[in-house]
Formats: structure tokens, C-alpha cells, sequence
């Protein structure tokens, strides 16, 4: 599989022998980034045993590695591999997700390849054959349009594009490349996986949700939030600062590394929206976001919004419930 | 175990950003700069490393943006010695740069592990934690939320995978960890024990090496969303919008 300077790369990140959803996003995304720059889209797949995992890849080759130093994922060992493929290879563009996995991965072998690094890409294109990306910094408030000429590394945030498009109809072609890599100076290794610890509810079971974030201010106040949920038959689920302070337990997390949400109400107290915690609601039925700030981010994927100081709204809000309900 | 804490200064959200004149910076006349998130919890970390088995802490930081403050704060949380790298521009480096210019410092200093923040706010190439590892051919692990010794010359980390799943992988020191949360949230310390601490320590100046960098993208512009699915805005008294909200519930068989 050469000449390889106009292929697009895509990094199949897999767990527990399942390859995980946005990877078929960045292969319906790379097939259009590759025939603009009229190369191949080469599916590059990293692990002990997981060959079958290739059948269901929309690529034009499948790049597979397989050594059994492979088969628990650390950052050393699987860096190690990508960068001896890509310093081989040299495709234009290497892309991953901007997952716990992806944004490892890909800031080593941009940084080992003194390749540009792009991240938390939310579009792709290419315009007079040149790469243009457009990145969300600091915390959803801005995009940033940027283009690189030549090679680029790039991490794409989960849920930017349709994964229909990445999905085979029928298995690609798939060639088996000797491990290129010694694992021996890594200086890592896998123990074990912990699974998540048990929470007292299930959130991504909740049909209606209230979303608490550091506007709540201080641990006092999360039983406001969990007399609203009650009034609304719903459970409170909070963003990331809230549990960093250990005022809610982590299976109450929603985001990149929280749960993924889906229910038929979503109102979002204090959260600003940014792109982590958005990742894992933005696909909500119904969003109501309450937000002191007329600019929070969270604006833009809410169905309904209101700026008021939450602590102004709560009280009224949670009696009309209740009033009804009585 | 040496433990180096990079800490870095980023636009504080809670300010309206406003963009420059070129239309691809932010104008750095109206910033205000606070500490990087998951750096302040990379400090964290450190100090609990201390705390429980015994470290010294250094904390580093490019001269811009409030960096003393940052650096005066950590001596007051408990770091033991405070470098600042100076000569830098006033609207700070870029994320690989920066990486690069802490290569150049950490040259001379004996460390065993490298903790920073995994991401930061205000860059396309955020990750400076894990371009230094890079940089470095150091082992590096993302996003973690602990860092615990693990025998001679090692650490045991958890790196978290979506839905509170982890990974525990030991690492083998020196190293580099770019931290997203410390196991407990960072310690406060008052203003007024940062102002003692001002008076009583120094911080230890040294003029940046600079570092060259292979090209960085473009930035062609920097804009604000202008989402076409805006949310509609709801206005009133509280108990009018507490009114509508209920409306909206009803509406979609959401009411109780
Ligand atoms: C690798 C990685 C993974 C991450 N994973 C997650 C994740 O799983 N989940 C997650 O949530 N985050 C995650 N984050 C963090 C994420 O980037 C944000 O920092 C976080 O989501 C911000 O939470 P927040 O909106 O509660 O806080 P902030 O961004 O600080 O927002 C607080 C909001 O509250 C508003 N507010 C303040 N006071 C009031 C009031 N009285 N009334 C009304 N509004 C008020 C403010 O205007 C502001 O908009 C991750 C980050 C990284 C780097
Ligand atoms: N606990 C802390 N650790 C590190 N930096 C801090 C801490 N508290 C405040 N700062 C920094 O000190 C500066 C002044 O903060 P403030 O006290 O909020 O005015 C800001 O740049 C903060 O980023």
C-alpha cells in the first residue's frame, strides 16, 4: 500500500473488542477528506485478535497490526506502533478522536513527527488542497478556522459527523503488517480495567434529567436541584467540576467521560456547555439551559433558553411543579 | 521522587473574549488570565504526592499573563521552588512552542515525573502535556485522575475511558502525566497567604532558551458560533417563566 502521500488515516479505536462509535464518523469524514485530495482512506487497526473488527470498516484498505504486547491498550505501545506506520507511510493527515485514547496518541506522534497538530475539530475540509479545520476553544465560546499544506495530525470531537457513512456494506481489503515496533521501551503496562463503580441510579435510564454544573455554586445547594427533580419525576446528573469536588458521585457525570444522555428532558442549571460536557447531551429530546451568562455555549444547543440567575428561577420553578402535581 | 508541575495561564471564560483587529487572535488587552484548569489539578496531584509519600515540588511557568500570581499561589499550596521562564511574549507562545521552551528548561533539572494539565482552553494544539512527551521520548499517559508510587522507580496511574471506566497502567519514571482531575479538588489557599508569601519568597528567574518549532497551522480566523439553532429565549418574572416552562412540559406530555 504505497505511494501513501495524499491518503487520509484514520485510527480505529477499539475497547473490550468493540470498535468505538465515532471511528465510522471519522471514516465517512475521511472518505470525503481523501477523494478531495485524491488519495485512499486507509483504516489503521492496533491490537491483539481483533481482526474481525476490519469487516466493518468503510476504507479502502485496512492497515492491521496485531502482537500480543498489543492486546491491553497503553499510550507507549500503541503511539509506538502508529509512529513507526506513519514515519513509513507518511499519509497527509492521521485522524483520531478527541478521546481519553485519541488525544494521547495523537499529540505523541505530532510531537515525535514534528507534524501540526490540530484538535477538537468539529469540521473538515479541503480548499485548494490544503487542509482547513475548524477547531472549539475555550470552552465552546470560539472557533477556530485553521488549514495546514502539508501533513497534519488531527483529533475530531465525538458526534461531528454521521457514522452511516463509515459503516462497510462489505469488509475492506485488509493487509497484515509485521509488528513494526519493539514494546520493550515504552516504559509502560497495563495492570487492569476498572470498570466504573456502581451508582445508586442509572442516568442514562432517566427520562427527564436535571443537569447541575458549577454555577450551582456550593454543595448546599444540590438539594434545591434534587427537590426540582423530584417535582419533575427526574434525576439530577451534574458536569464535570461538580463531581471534581465530590459533591455528586461520578456515575452522575454526563460528557466525554461521564455517561452519554439521550432523555426526553435535558434542564441544564449553571452548565456553560462546553464541548466535553455537550458530547454527552447534545442529542437530548428536549434542552432547557438556565444560565446566568447571555453567551454561554450552552445556548447554542439548547431548544429553549433563559438567562436568570438559577438561584432566582429554582424557587418558583419547583412550586409550579409541585402545584401541579397537588 | 522530584515532581515538575507546568503550569500555564489561559483567558479566564467568565471575561467576554473579544477578537483582534487580524481577526485570528484574541485581544490580549482585555484578557484576563487564570490558571489552567487541569493544570491546577496536575498541582494538585503533585501536592498530594507529597503529602502522602514524601515529594519535592517545582512548579514552572513561561513569564506572561499573571504568571506570578500562578507561581506565588503554588508556593503558597505547598510547592517547594518556583521557575519562571522569562523573555517571552506578551501574549505568551504557542501551545508547541511552549512545549518546546519547557523541553529547553527541564534540560537541566533532575526530575522523575512531569506532571501538567492534560488540555488546555486557548490553543488548536492543546495538548501540551502530551507534545512534551513526545518531545521528550519520555513515557506519557492522558487523562488521568491518579497518580500513586508504585514501587522503585515507578507510578501507578488511572487513565479515564468514558462512563467512570479507567485504566490503571504503571509508568515507569521518568515520565510524562498529563493530569485531567487530582483524586480530591485543589487546595484554596487565602489571598492573604499568597500576599505573605510574596514578601517571604523568590521566585527563581531564568531566561527561556528559545525553541524552534516545525510549522504551526494557519489560523485563518477566530469566530464566535453563530448557531442557526440558537435557543429560543424565554423572558418574564420568575414565576412567568416558571409559567412558560411548565407550558412547554405540558405541551410535550413532559408536565407531572
Ligand atoms: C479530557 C476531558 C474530559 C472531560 N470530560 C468532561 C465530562 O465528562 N463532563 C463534563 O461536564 N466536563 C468534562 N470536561 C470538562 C469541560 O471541559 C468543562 O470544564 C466542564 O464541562 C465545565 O463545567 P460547567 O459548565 O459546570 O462549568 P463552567 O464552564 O465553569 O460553567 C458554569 C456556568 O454556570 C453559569 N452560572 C454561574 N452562576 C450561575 C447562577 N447563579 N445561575 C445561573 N448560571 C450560573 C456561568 O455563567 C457558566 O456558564 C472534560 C475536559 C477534558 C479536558
Ligand atoms: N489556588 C490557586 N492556585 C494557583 N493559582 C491561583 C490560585 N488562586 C488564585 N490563583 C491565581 O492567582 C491570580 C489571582 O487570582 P484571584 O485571587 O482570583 O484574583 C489568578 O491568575 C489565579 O489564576
Amino acid at each position: 500500500m504505497s505511494p501513501a502521500g495524499q491518503d487520509v488515516w484514520v485510527h480505529v479505536e477499539h475497547l473490550k473488542g468493540r470498535v468505538a462509535g465515532h471511528t465510522y464518523e471519522l471514516l465517512g469524514k475521511g472518505r470525503e477528506i481523501a477523494d478531495a485530495l485524491a488519495g485512499r482512506l486507509i483504516a489503521v487497526l492496533v491490537g491483539s485478535g481483533v481482526r474481525p473488527l476490519a469487516e466493518t470498516l468503510a476504507a479502502d484498505g485496512v492497515l492491521y497490526v496485531e502482537d500480543a504486547g498489543l492486546a491491553e491498550y497503553t499510550p507507549g505501545s500503541h503511539a509506538a506502533v502508529m509512529r513507526a506506520l506513519v514515519e513509513k507511510e507518511a499519509p497527509r493527515a492521521v485522524l483520531f478522536g478527541a478521546t481519553s485514547m485519541g488525544m494521547d496518541l495523537a499529540s505523541v506522534l505530532a510531537a515525535a513527527l514534528e507534524r501540526p497538530l490540530i484538535v477538537n475539530c468539529v469540521n473538515l475540509q479541503v480548499r485548494d488542497g490544503r487542509t482547513v479545520a475548524t477547531c472549539q476553544m475555550c470552552g465552546g465560546k470560539l472557533l477556530c478556522e485553521a488549514e495546514a499544506s502539508g501533513p497534519v495530525v488531527v483529533t475530531v470531537m465525538p458526534g461531528s459527523f454521521p457514522a452511516e457513512a463509515g459503516l462497510a456494506k462489505s469488509p475492506p481489503p485488509v493487509e497484515a503488517v509485521p509488528m513494526p515496533a519493539t514494546l520493550e521501551t515504552v516504559g509502560m503496562r497495563a495492570i487492569r480495567l476498572l470498570e466504573p463503580e456502581p451508582g445508586d441510579v442509572d442516568i442514562t435510564k432517566s427520562a427527564v434529567l436535571v443537569a447541575v454544573g458549577r454555577g450551582i455554586q456550593r454543595q448546599d445547594n444540590i438539594p434545591l436541584a434534587e427537590e426540582l427533580a423530584g417535582a419533575l419525576g427526574g434525576t439530577v446528573c451534574a458536569s464535570r467540576p461538580v463531581v471534581d469536588q465530590g459533591w455528586l458521585p461520578m456515575s452522575r457525570q454526563v460528557g466525554k467521560s461521564g455517561m452519554m444522555v439521550k432523555p426526553k428532558l435535558y434542564l441544564a442549571l449553571g452548565i456553560s456547555g462546553a464541548p466535553e460536557h455537550a458530547e454527552g447531551m447534545k442529542d437530548s429530546d428536549l434542552i432547557i439551559a438556565v444560565n446566568s451568562d447571555a453567551k454561554a455555549p450552552i445556548f447554542d444547543i439548547a431548544d429553549y433558553g433563559i438567562v436568570i440567575d438559577m438561584y432566582d428561577l429554582l424557587p418558583a420553578l419547583t412550586q409550579a411543579l409541585q402545584g401541579r402535581k397537588a | 521522587m522530584n515532581i515538575t508541575v507546568l503550569l500555564s495561564m489561559v483567558p479566564d471564560l467568565v471575561e467576554e473574549l473579544e477578537i483582534d483587529a487580524s481577526g485570528a487572535a484574541l485581544d490580549t488587552q482585555w484578557l484576563r488570565y487564570v490558571i489552567s484548569e487541569s493544570d491546577d489539578h496536575a498541582l494538585e496531584q503533585a501536592l498530594l504526592l507529597k503529602d502522602r509519600h514524601g515529594a519535592s515540588v517545582s512548579v514552572m511557568a513561561l513569564d506572561y499573563g499573571d504568571a506570578d500570581q500562578v507561581l506565588f499561589a503554588a508556593l503558597a499550596r505547598g510547592a517547594d521552588e518556583a521557575v519562571k521562564l522569562t523573555g517571552i511574549p506578551e501574549a505568551g507562545l504557542g501551545k508547541r512552542a511552549a512545549a518546546a521552551t519547557f523541553k529547553e528548561a527541564l534540560g537541566g533539572i533532575r526530575t522523575d515525573l512531569i506532571l501538567t494539565g492534560v488540555q488546555a482552553i486557548d490553543d488548536l494544539d492543546a495538548h501540551v502535556a502530551g507534545m512534551l512527551g513526545g518531545m521528550m521520548a519520555l513515557p506519557y499517559v492522558g487523562v488521568t485522575r491518579s497518580v500513586e508510587p508504585s514501587g522503585e522507580g515507578k507510578v501507578l496511574v488511572q487513565k479515564e475511558y468514558p462512563g467512570g471506566a479507567a485504566a490503571e497502567i504503571e509508568v515507569t519514571l521518568p515520565a510524562v502525566i498529563g493530569v485531567l482531575s487530582a483524586p480530591q479538588p485543589p487546595r484554596y489557599v487565602p489571598v492573604a497567604r499568597i500576599r505573605e508569601v510574596m514578601k517571604t519568597r523568590t521566585l527563581d528567574e531564568r531566561e527561556a532558551v528559545p525553541a524552534t518549532v516545525p510549522a504551526e497551522p494557519a489560523i485563518i480566523r477566530l469566530f464566535k458560533p453563530e448557531s442557526a439553532e440558537h435557543a429560543q429565549m424565554l423572558d418574564g418574572s420568575p414565576e412567568e417563566l416558571a409559567e412558560q416552562i411548565v407550558k412547554i412540559l405540558e405541551d410535550r406530555g413532559l408536565a407531572p
